[in-house]
């Protein structure tokens, strides 16, 4: 026991808040609430003008094209396609993570009548609520630019078109030929051989695959490769629709086919961010590095030429090197918009060779969707991702756009994690997913 | 305050055995006036309008929505408890989450809270450099915790970190942030050092206000230094004892953007807060699970407020 009950005393010393910190006079506190309260109803005013008035001249773009070069290049389609016809453009150009993480929101208040969003099960999703609106008349008279692929990826579950692609940027397993060319490395082409080159290249002290995953996507990356060149992709897309197990002995074996391939992929993938893996390839201190196009913005611009790339290898002959995982970028009209007119006729324009090639100009580290686009102005790169889309017997958006949104980011990023830390309890870690994806599939 | 006019002693009652409570109440509620009464209106009306919308209005919303399997777009459908057992049953990183939150309070109420005194009563003894020290520990403080995270990253990541290159181990680093093992203790290190100078400096303002006198009249009773300070020192600074267990609570609760920034709170650094943001937040939009998280985590909150808030009314009434 103290001998000094002092607590119940009222204290000499100071309150701690008092040190430094100003002490609010009545007055000052009651004009600071005056001023909260007016806030408060000036938003609840503010809220109640959302409304626009529909301008036959001017149609409204939200664009997610956040990064100087993009929104640069985009700002020269938009103005090219204002001086050829009569109407205004008004951009609203929004951070490209808050764009994505706002959609719901966005679609849900007033959005603009055309905006940028992905191809497949993502756009499918939105359209599904009745959050879009259908552009088949569009596809009438732009369709015949358009591979049957793209028209695929741009068709809705009830079979009217959507979206409008833009660009696409192919994944890959991408290599420096300087690096290569030096040690005789060739392109494998199978599975085996593809072993056997990790092996070489490990023995030459190279770190065989690089590998990020802080932020969770880069590994789905991996994953639908194998699924697709395991299981083929007629599969891969089921059971990202949620259709089939992922306990299935199918799915079993990607698990444990990349179980083999981590040992030569860089350690500690899940503490790396995907750029500092890239920098391991442009460094030389790794051989090779399965990731999109967009690899291209990590070399520094003398070194752009020294980047190729080899197609995932085959692994089940029955399915061969057909599948390609190629993300289609593009444009939607939201269900809201209020000149659905202008609004398509800027999507006739965007379709069109002529907007995507001005667009490319400036961001080569994409490939026009348009297949009429003029190739002559690609570098070798671009156009072997051509070849590689063009020949590709089916063409998947990349796990987070084939999949449900909540499903990729509350199950598979955690789980693929799971995965790449301790890949020994794999039918452990299927279960979870599996008990997952059926509470979250199941609300349909 | 004398002047008025229903004083008791010039009260028209003979009774001398009427209650008297009952004429003061009367008394005090003459004393408001009909501007009084406006005014206190108007003054609780809108605290408490403020408080029923910005507070209360979300919580029971969150309450309700927890019971849904709302996605911000669909009709809400009801699905009963099924959130709460799907994230108990089928949802890995909610044990993981509420282990790190446990963590997190321990460790800030264990180790850095105490260190915190520590330096604040060696820091009181003025030292040599005492106001170097001062500033170097309160330094981290300033900074947000966000912050706190990149300066981590530096310090802690596998292939260029500070620590690993001190430590002489570039061949064979250790994966600080990316072994899930290892990165929440990695973490806590971070957040404690911000945490350690936050209450170093409020210990440090309640030593300085600690009556010398008591000290040296602990000293003549005989006391030694340790039993002066447990004894003394320490229970007559009370309401920053006070003070300083309710930041660290909240400290350990609302734990997140350190987390946050060094790799969005997954793989090893998950929180029951950052679990409730990427379901919500972002484009999953799992607002009837996302809600069932932030009800599990306000009533872990609301454990620790009753308990407060009944330790001090017992206080109040003794």
């Amino acid at each position: 026991m103290s001998p000094f009950p002092s607590s119940r005393f009222p204290h000499p010393h100071p309150h701690p808040t008092q040190f430094g910190v100003p002490v609010l006079s009545r007055r000052g506190l009651l004009r600071g609430a005056a001023v909260g309260t007016g806030a408060l109803g000036l938003s609840g005013l503010l809220s109640a003008c959302g409304e626009r008035p529909a301008d036959e001249n001017t149609v409204t773009f939200g664009s997610n094209q956040s990064d100087p070069v993009p929104r640069e290049a985009l700002a020269q389609v938009v103005a090219t396609f204002e001086e050829e016809s009569d109407l205004t453009v008004e951009v609203n150009t929004v951070d490209h993570n808050t764009f994505q993480e706002n959609i719901n929101r966005y679609l849900q208040g007033t959005p603009d009548d055309v905006f940028t969003w992905f191809a497949g099960y993502r756009m499918q999703f939105f359209a599904a609520q009745g959050l879009l609106t259908p552009i088949s008349d569009v596809w009438e008279d732009i369709g015949d630019q358009y591979s049957d692929a793209m028209r695929d990826q741009s068709t809705g579950e009830d079979g009217e078109q959507y979206f409008v692609p833009f660009y696409y940027y192919p994944w890959a397993m991408f290599y420096r030929p300087s690096v290569w060319a030096e040690r005789g490395y060739t392109p494998p082409t199978t599975f085996d051989e593809y072993i056997a080159l990790c092996d070489r290249m490990r023995a030459d002290g190279l770190v065989p695959i690089a590998f990020g995953n802080e932020d969770g996507w880069p590994a789905m990356g991996t994953f639908d490769y194998l699924n697709m060149r395991i299981n083929g992709y007629e599969f891969h897309a089921a059971l990202m629709r949620g259709e089939e197990s992922w306990e299935d002995p199918a799915v079993r074996e990607v698990f444990a086919t990349w179980a083999e391939l981590l040992p030569y992929c860089q350690e500690g993938a899940n503490g790396r961010i995907w750029q500092d893996a890239a920098q391991a390839l442009v460094n030389g201190e790794a051989g090779m590095y399965l990731l999109g196009m967009f690899v291209g913005q990590q070399f520094p611009d003398d070194q752009r030429d020294d980047l190729d790339f080899f197609p995932f290898p085959e692994i089940n002959p029955e399915h061969g090197q057909g599948a390609v995982e190629a993300p289609i970028d593009g444009f939607l009209i939201s269900a809201e918009a209020r000149n659905v007119d202008g609004a398509k006729e800027l999507l006739r324009f965007l379709a069109s060779a002529e907007a995507q090639e001005l667009y490319l100009a400036s961001d080569p580290n994409n490939i026009a969707a348009n297949s009429t686009a003029d190739t002559s102005n690609y570098s070798a790169m671009q156009n072997k991702a051509v070849e590689l889309v063009s020949n590709a017997t089916h063409i998947s958006q990349f796990m987070d756009r084939d999949t449900r949104p909540d499903f990729a980011s509350t199950v598979m990023i955690p789980s693929l994690q799971q995965f790449i830390n301790d890949p020994s309890d794999i039918d452990g870690l299927l279960r979870q997913i599996e008990e997952q994806k059926q509470s979250i599939f199941d609300d349909e | 305050m004398t002047t008025t006019p229903l004083a008791p002693s010039a009260g028209a009652t003979t009774s001398s055995d009427g209650p008297p409570s009952g004429s003061r109440r009367a008394r005090r509620v003459r004393r408001l006036g009909p501007r009084d009464i406006t005014v206190l209106a108007v003054l609780l009306g809108a605290a408490l309008v403020l408080d029923l919308a910005l507070v209360w209005g979300p919580t029971v919303a969150s309450i309700t929505l927890s019971f849904t399997d709302w996605n911000g777009i669909s009709d809400l459908r009801w699905v009963g408890t099924e959130n709460y057992q799907d994230i108990v049953s089928t949802y890995p990183p909610f044990q993981r989450a509420v282990r790190n939150n446990v963590l997190w309070l321990a460790f800030l109420a264990l180790v850095a809270t105490p260190l915190g005194l520590l330096f604040a009563v060696l820091l009181d003894r003025e030292i040599r450099f005492t106001r170097f020290y001062q500033s170097a520990f309160y330094l981290p403080v300033v900074l947000s915790l966000a912050i706190v995270g990149f300066i981590a990253q530096l310090v802690y990541a596998r292939d260029y970190g500070a620590l690993n290159a001190l430590l002489g181990r570039e061949n064979n680093p250790i994966d600080w942030l990316g072994d899930p093992d290892i990165n929440i203790w990695a973490v806590l290190g971070a957040a404690g050092w911000r945490h350690v100078g936050y209450v170093m400096i409020l210990y440090l303002a309640g030593l300085k206000a600690v009556d010398p006198s008591l000290k040296e009249a602990a000293a003549i009773d005989g006391a030694s230094e340790v039993q002066t300070f447990f004894r003394v020192t320490l229970p007559t600074m009370r309401p920053i004892n006070i003070i300083v267990l309710v930041i660290t609570v909240i400290e350990g609760l609302r734990a997140f953007d350190i987390v946050y920034a060094i790799n969005n709170g997954r793989n090893g650094l998950e929180l029951l807060s950052v679990l409730v943001t990427e379901n919500i937040v972002g484009e999953a939009s799992r607002i009837g699970f996302g809600s069932a998280l932030a009800v599990i985590l306000l009533v872990i909150a609301l454990g620790f407020i009753v308990t407060y808030l009944v330790q001090i009314l017992r206080e109040d009434r003794r």
